[in-house]
């Protein structure tokens, strides 16, 4: 895999990568979800779907017309479509 | 127990996740004879249909909507849990559980299956689409999978037909088997996170080799979900849909109308002249001919909305659309019940279940009939044909291509867009105010749609129509027919004057008269509150019966409302179509949907105002312009 520069959320700590800034195509490992700040149904669904603490993600597809909202996020074999409020409240570390 | 101990199960049910091919293995298992119906008290889907055992006896089978888990964060789901359970008001729990899994997606589906095992009830697993697994290099071993499961896994092919006669004869067996079984079955009691765990183990343990081929849909993806060119293929993809539509469906047209023209000469030759026969030729066969002609137009539809849907494009175009939902306060979800309301506002409303948002889904109710459905294009094809040139839309080899009528016809439907966006936006910042909410959705795999799925699909949906066609519309053709020939007029006047209808819609007429509209329209108008496709073939019987006995008759409509109307009332015509909320299905299913008769009166209101304002603002705009 090439070294590409990782771009963490500009006020957070370096080590605190969130599923929103990870770069397309990177996989990396959930560590982290602040279930609190969503919605409980939503954190439900997202579970259900495989997006929790431990699962290997990467983001397929970021934003249409130049946003970055939404996020295609493959988990498993299969794509979750999610927006980038969902993505942020989940740390993520780098696989290797 | 007596119940218990008969042989063969009476009832089965389908469940799983969506996409695990339930419906395709559905309608392979039940054929075409399926009693498609709403559970009662709430409206979801209730699919149902026989499936004949080896042993000749006959279950009912049903097709439980698609759950994630038997923890419900939709209504789709609340449905499909309290079924399972046994707890749904009037219907029994099934006495055989189905679970039907994506073959390349065990990790995923398997999770769902070990929360319906641990019931402990009679289940069995159909590993359905083992062929696309090995389009993506996988190898399964279904009897590892039964062993860890501990219950009859039978692979599946509902596309080709494979394993559907041995998916029939674990049906059978299944009860018998769990009670030999005794019905003992580890990880009961397992939270979300450990029975993901455990299903991760399982798939891991039944997949017997895995080679990483370059997916066909990814690669599709990279296309079809570009920031760029995904939207531009979207745009597209519905422009061409909508020419298809125009263009395509006009030989057939064509001949529908002569078989009704050959049907309605048929009946003048043999029957006495007098008013029975006038019923049936300008009342009936006019009224119900006119509507019945746009049947392959909302075929052409249809077979590209099940198509997208079937194909998993559908929610390609959710995600592609959700930054523009999201920016009238929706999300991608509300745009599968929108596009779904381009053919018919009565399903997509109903689509709305899946939005799990209450005011989310309040505001998608209340701007879905706003979405061009297929009602409305009866009324624009008789008025584009009738004052629209036929020809194309400036000169060169891309201008060529382009003709003016579906130029008009395509305009029609981003007028209807643009009115529901801004009437979202508005909604969204007074009466449904709350929190944006998210948008959370599985992007299904591509497939190709399959012919027999489509044909089943359509002919349900061609069927709903003529039955409209046959009830509704016929009831409404021959009360208008009674009032416009009750109470006869006075030899030397004017029928329609001395009518019943006449004088409804002289009063009508006073106040459609400031935005362009005359006295033949306000007529229509009236037995168009039924549904909006009536004002078409009340406007044919207004014109056959003011054109009795003469040459007139045998003009085709178009030519009669060209005599009659001027281009800015055409036009007029067409915007108020855009806007009015005429069809009593879309009010009684938003009565249901909404609970009361609060949102459906308000829906109503806001409509018919927004109707009114475009009307005459187009009319007299037309006018300004010279046109």
């Amino acid at each position: 895999m090439s070294d590409a520069p990782i771009s963490p959320a500009p006020a957070s700590p370096a080590n605190a990568l969130t599923l929103d800034y990870l770069p397309i195509g990177q996989s990396a490992c959930v560590v982290a979800v602040d279930w609190a700040r969503l919605d409980a149904d939503e954190g439900r669904r997202l579970r259900a779907l495989g997006i929790d603490v431990g699962a290997v993600v990467s983001v397929a597809h970021r934003g249409v017309f130049g946003g970055s909202d939404p996020l295609a996020v493959s988990v498993g074999r299969m794509t979750v479509a999610l927006r980038r409020a969902h993505a942020r409240v989940m740390r993520v570390e780098l696989a290797r | 127990m007596s119940l218990a101990l008969r042989p063969t199960p009476r009832t089965a049910a389908l469940v799983g996740n969506p996409n695990a091919g339930k419906s395709a293995l559905f309608n392979a298992l039940t054929g075409a004879r399926q009693k498609i119906a709403n559970y009662p008290g709430v409206t979801v889907e209730r699919k149902a249909g026989r499936l004949v055992l080896p042993s000749g006896e006959v279950v009912e089978l049903t097709d439980l909507p698609g759950s994630y888990s038997l923890h419900p964060t939709s209504p789709d789901e609340e449905v499909t849990r309290s079924v399972v359970m046994g707890e749904f008001p009037g219907e029994p729990a099934p006495e055989v559980l189905v679970v039907v899994l994506d073959a390349s997606n065990l990790e995923q589906h398997l999770v769902f299956a070990l929360e319906i095992i641990a019931l402990g009830r009679p289940t069995l697993v159909a590993l359905n689409m083992l062929d696309l697994a090995e389009r993506d290099g996988l190898v399964l071993d279904p009897s590892a999978l039964s062993q860890a499961l501990g219950v009859p896994v039978i692979p599946t092919v509902a596309v080709r037909r494979r394993g559907l006669p041995e998916l029939a004869g674990a049906i059978e067996a299944a009860e018998r088997q769990a009670m030999a079984d005794g019905a003992v079955h580890r990880q009961a009691h397992l939270d979300g996170a450990e029975r993901r765990m455990e299903a991760r183990a399982i798939a891991q343990a039944s997949i017997l080799s895995e080679t990483a081929r370059h997916r066909l849909h990814s690669r599709m993806d990279d296309l079809l979900l570009h920031p760029w060119l995904g939207p531009l293929v979207l745009f597209a993809l519905l422009f061409v849909v909508f020419q298809a539509v125009f263009s395509g469906a006009a030989p057939f047209a064509n001949a529908l109308q002569a078989g009704v023209d050959f049907l309605s000469a048929a009946v003048r030759a043999r029957m006495v002249p007098g008013l029975w026969r006038d019923l049936l030729t300008d009342g009936v066969l006019a009224g119900v001919g006119a509507v019945v002609v746009f049947l392959p137009q909302i075929i052409i539809l249809f077979f590209f909305i099940l198509s997208l849907e079937a194909s998993g494009y559908m929610a390609r175009a959710a995600f592609l659309m959700d930054r523009m939902m999201a920016r009238v306060g929706l999300s991608g979800r509300s745009f599968i019940p929108l596009l779904s309301s381009f053919a018919c506002a009565v399903p997509g409303i109903m689509a709305t279940r899946s939005i799990t948002d209450a005011k989310d889904r309040l505001t998608t109710i209340l701007i879905a009939p706003l979405m061009t459905c297929s009602a409305r294009l009866p009324v624009y094809a008789v008025i584009i044909a009738a004052f629209i040139p036929h020809r194309a839309v400036g000169t060169g080899p891309i201008g060529g291509l382009i003709g003016l009528q579906g130029l008009v016809l395509f305009c029609l439907y981003v007028a209807g867009i643009i009115g529901a966006m801004a009437a979202a936006v508005v909604l969204r910042g007074t009466l449904t105010k709350g929190a944006a909410s998210g948008f959370i959705m599985e992007m299904p795999k591509y497939q190709l749609p399959r012919a027999r799925d489509l044909a089943i699909g359509l002919s349900q949906r061609a069927w709903i129509f003529l039955r409209r066609a046959g009830t509704i519309i016929f009831q409404v053709a021959v009360i208008l027919w009674l009032l416009l020939n009750f109470p006869r007029a006075e030899p030397g006047r004017d029928q329609i004057d001395a009518s019943f209808a006449g004088h409804i819609a002289n009063g009508v007429a006073v106040v459609l008269k400031p935005i362009g509209f005359n006295r033949d329209i306000a007529l229509s108008l009236i037995p168009a509150m039924a549904a909006r496709e009536v004002s078409v073939s009340s406007l044919a019987t207004t014109y056959a019966v003011a054109g009795a006995n003469e040459a007139q008759t045998s003009h085709a409509l178009g030519d009669q409302l060209k005599r009659h109307w001027t281009l800015p009332m055409a036009l007029a015509f067409l915007a108020w179509f855009v806007f009015a909320p005429q069809c009593m299905s879309t009010i009684a299913v938003t009565r249901r949907e909404t609970n009361g008769w609060k949102w459906p009166a308000f829906m109503l209101l806001y409509m018919f105002v927004l109707a009114y304002v475009a009307a005459g603002a187009t009319f007299w705009l037309a006018r300004g312009l010279g046109l």
